[in-house]
């Protein structure tokens, strides 16, 4: 029988998957945003197991919002990327340094 | 082992999987599938749970929206990926050493035990999981949702801001200057005399 903890255990290897990947495409702009939708796809996963086991509506409510806040996130987050190419022919992150004194 | 678990342990395998094929693939096209992949099973993971419209919200939105942005401007961008690349695997010691503990620490909180909590009873058949996150969303949380609204605007305004360009000689209409045309500058009316056309054998005779 499938119980609540399997979701959890889940959803939580799936972040750890998008922590390292975080760690290993450090140069890669494009590829740490995908990992950070991977996370939040792993958060939202745990709140819809939630939702399901309390037979309460709130966790799929909040998965809704969440699902809004990441489309806009990264609708900005590509805009601005487009931006960067532009500017410096690159998204290798090593490149952008103008901030630095 | 009963059919859901099945399907549970499927789903899971692809996903996580799909997780480790975005975070390694040396393509970011290929990166962009993967994660393509990793939304599409798990909404059939929520349809396990029941979340038959977030599942379906999850389809539409991420795969058919944010994903396909993605891959536009993974392949509008000119990417070095030998440069990218370099030294991709050096922090791997001590990634896998935070991701592994991060693992074993939330194995040890959350698994094993499920709170007390039981699956509950499957729904009836002819309940709607639309129709009941329409009537919360509409009641309680109606504010909330209308801030997502805002929210959504504000990226779109932004997004748009964000990468328009003014090309140089251009040609366009500025829609301000067209509204605010008045009468007065268009028209002139101007006071002729009658006269009388040129005589028709002139033109005939051409």
């Amino acid at each position: 029988m499938i119980g609540l903890d399997h979701y959890l255990v889940l959803g939580s290897v799936l972040f750890a998957i998008s922590v390292l990947g975080i760690f290993l495409n450090r140069k890669n702009i494009i590829v740490l945003l995908m990992a950070i939708e991977l996370m939040l796809l792993a958060v939202n996963i745990n709140f819809i197991a939630f939702s399901h086991f309390l037979d309460d509506l709130a966790g799929q409510i909040f998965v809704f919002f969440i699902l809004t806040v990441a489309a806009a996130e990264s609708a900005i987050g590509l805009a601005i990327l487009v931006v960067l190419f532009r500017a410096r022919r690159s998204i290798n992150v090593e490149d952008l340094d103008s901030l630095k004194g | 082992m009963e059919f859901s678990a099945v399907v549970f342990y499927f789903f899971a395998a692809i996903l996580l999987l799909a997780g480790v094929r975005v975070i390694t693939a040396r393509n970011p096209v290929h990166a962009a599938l993967a994660l393509v992949l990793a939304f599409f099973t798990a909404a059939g993971l929520w349809l396990l749970l029941e979340a038959e419209f977030l599942a379906i919200t999850l389809v539409l939105v991420y795969v058919g929206a944010v994903m396909v942005l993605f891959l536009f401007v993974v392949m509008m961008l000119d990417i070095n990926i030998e440069q990218i690349r370099q030294h991709f695997w050096d922090y791997l010691p001590i990634a896998a050493l935070v991701a592994g503990l991060m693992v074993v620490q939330m194995i040890l909180v959350l698994g094993g035990e499920t709170f007390g909590l039981t699956a509950p009873e499957p729904k009836a058949a002819d309940y709607s999981n639309t129709k009941a996150l329409g009537r919360v969303l509409y009641t309680d949380y109606v504010y909330p949702f209308e801030l997502a609204a805002v929210i959504l605007l504000v990226a779109i305004v932004a997004a748009i801001a964000l990468t328009l360009r003014r090309r140089q000689g251009l040609k366009w209409v500025d829609p301000a200057q067209q509204v605010k045309v008045k009468r007065e500058g268009r028209i002139r009316m101007v006071n002729l005399k009658p006269q009388k056309p040129e005589s028709k054998s002139e033109e005939g005779s051409e």
